[in-house]
């Protein structure tokens, strides 16, 4: 091999670059999120009206989408009524609708967001719940 | 046939992970093909690397383009023809961050008769938006493979993200790829030279990374798929503690661009993708313009007998004297 501290100092960048995913986590415990749904808005309603607007699958997915359709609604088109695939009516409304029952932000929205290292801009222009620690 | 072969080849990848989902084969697609694919990436660079690095660079061969290191008086361009490692330093980190060989690509064209040069600047521009995307993008994925995802990434994602259009938020470095492999593509096809000299192997790269990009960009904003899912998967594989419960719950659109990711990975070693590693081992652009000051002695020289012309004058010099020539040493 020629020029061999050279060529082993590059390889040696290249694997700690590549590598970075795995040394970066040896010792770390994942814990997975989990939201909790058990706040006591929730738990008030009997056990088969305990549902979201839509199914659960279709919310885990799209619910960033729906309150962007929601804000552009309501705020655009002055439209505030939303009719969900089951046939029933709400309100388009972080605060008024989705937080009523969802009032535990931290341990709701933030359990994912945080994992995915996303930044929704809802509380840009809504105010923040505030909770109660205990 | 140069082109619908590599095309076809990635329609045959993308279906086989249909079938493969439908067969269950989550276990394979998920975890044993990108663990197999990684190794191969790791492995077979190193070892691409390390065979370049047999063969020896007798002498300096830059390619130069600005006054050499010469008297005193006369200004040498000191990146552009550098003599010491700071300047080829310079000129490599010009080289990789900019691609500034590649900036002076000329037009040649026959305008009445005589040949015309000009400025070529179309393919360095594509060149670059496509490449620093690639790193944008590569980089921005780093939060799938972290607990607690740094400032610095979140700064990134933040940036490719501020025109804040749609949710979730739509990433100028998605619409810049895509707009660049389409480019570089079609210059392929448009170009009669260009499209004379491309190989199968330039266009299989090409639609392999297309499809990533678009499995990707389909997947962030119109299939959705259980993106929390997608991350438990990546910090278990990056844990070598993969959860299998996970991995049928992920849509299938994950594994086209996974797989399609991993294959990418495989034939990277074994294709001009190599570049990567090869563009810091060139030696017309990582040497030194110094063969005036510097002896550089040929790795592969044997040691040849060499009769001087003192020795000559020691066996002869009896007879050279006698017949009046004249000698050094009496």
């Amino acid at each position: 091999m020629y020029n061999a501290g050279k060529i082993i100092f590059g390889l040696l960048i290249f694997l700690a670059l590549v590598t970075f995913p795995f040394y970066n986590n040896i010792g770390k415990v994942s814990a997975k999120p989990e939201p909790k749904i058990d706040t006591p808005e929730i738990q008030k309603l009997p056990e088969n009206e305990r549902k979201c607007v839509e199914p659960k699958d279709f919310m885990r997915g799209e619910h960033m989408q729906m309150l962007n359709d929601w804000r552009d609604s309501v705020v655009r088109e002055d439209n505030g009524i939303y009719m969900s695939s089951q046939g029933k009516q709400f309100n388009m409304s972080l605060q008024n609708t989705c937080m009523k029952c969802h009032s535990n932000k931290k341990e709701f929205c933030d359990k994912c967001h945080n994992y995915m290292a996303v930044a929704p801009y809802c509380w840009t222009c809504h105010i923040q719940p505030k909770e109660n620690k205990s | 046939m140069k082109i619908f072969f590599p095309l076809v080849i990635v329609m045959i990848l993308v279906l086989l992970v249909f079938a493969g989902i439908k067969a269950n084969l989550y276990f394979l697609f998920g975890v044993v093909i990108p663990y197999a694919a990684l190794a191969v990436f790791v492995l077979g660079f190193i070892y691409r690397v390390l065979k370049w690095a047999s063969s020896p660079v007798p002498f300096h061969i830059p390619t130069t383009c600005g006054q050499e290191k010469t008297l005193p008086w006369i200004k040498q361009n000191k990146i552009e023809n550098p003599s010491s490692a700071l300047g080829v330093i310079i000129r490599m980190a010009l080289e990789v961050f900019a691609f500034r060989s590649l900036f002076r690509n000329l037009k040649t064209e026959l305008r009445d008769g005589k040949i015309v040069y000009g400025s070529e600047k179309w393919l360095w521009a594509a060149g670059l938006a496509f490449h620093w995307s690639f790193l944008i993008i590569l980089v921005r994925h780093l939060r799938f493979f972290m607990e607690n995802v740094p400032v610095v990434l979140k700064t990134i994602e933040g940036l490719d993200s501020f025109l804040q259009i749609g949710v979730p938020l739509f990433y100028m470095t998605d619409a810049v790829i895509l707009a660049a492999v389409t480019y570089l593509f079609l210059r392929r096809l448009y170009l009669p030279q260009i499209k004379y000299i491309s190989l199968a192997a330039d266009y299989f790269p090409l639609f392999l990374i297309f499809g990533i990009v678009l499995s990707g960009v389909l997947m962030r904003y119109f299939f959705k798929v259980h993106i929390v899912g997608v991350k438990i998967l990546a910090m278990g594989l990056v844990g070598f503690n993969p959860d299998p419960k996970i991995l049928s719950e992920i849509g299938a659109i994950f594994y086209v661009h996974l797989f399609l990711l991993s294959i990418l990975f495989a034939y990277f070693p074994f294709s001009k993708l190599m570049h990567l590693g090869g563009v810091f081992l060139s030696p017309t652009r990582n040497l030194s313009n110094n063969s005036r000051e510097v002896r550089h002695i040929n790795p592969w020289n044997y040691p040849v007998h060499v009769h001087t012309y003192e020795e000559y004058e020691n066996d002869f010099r009896d007879k050279m004297k006698k017949a009046g020539i004249p000698v050094e040493k009496e």
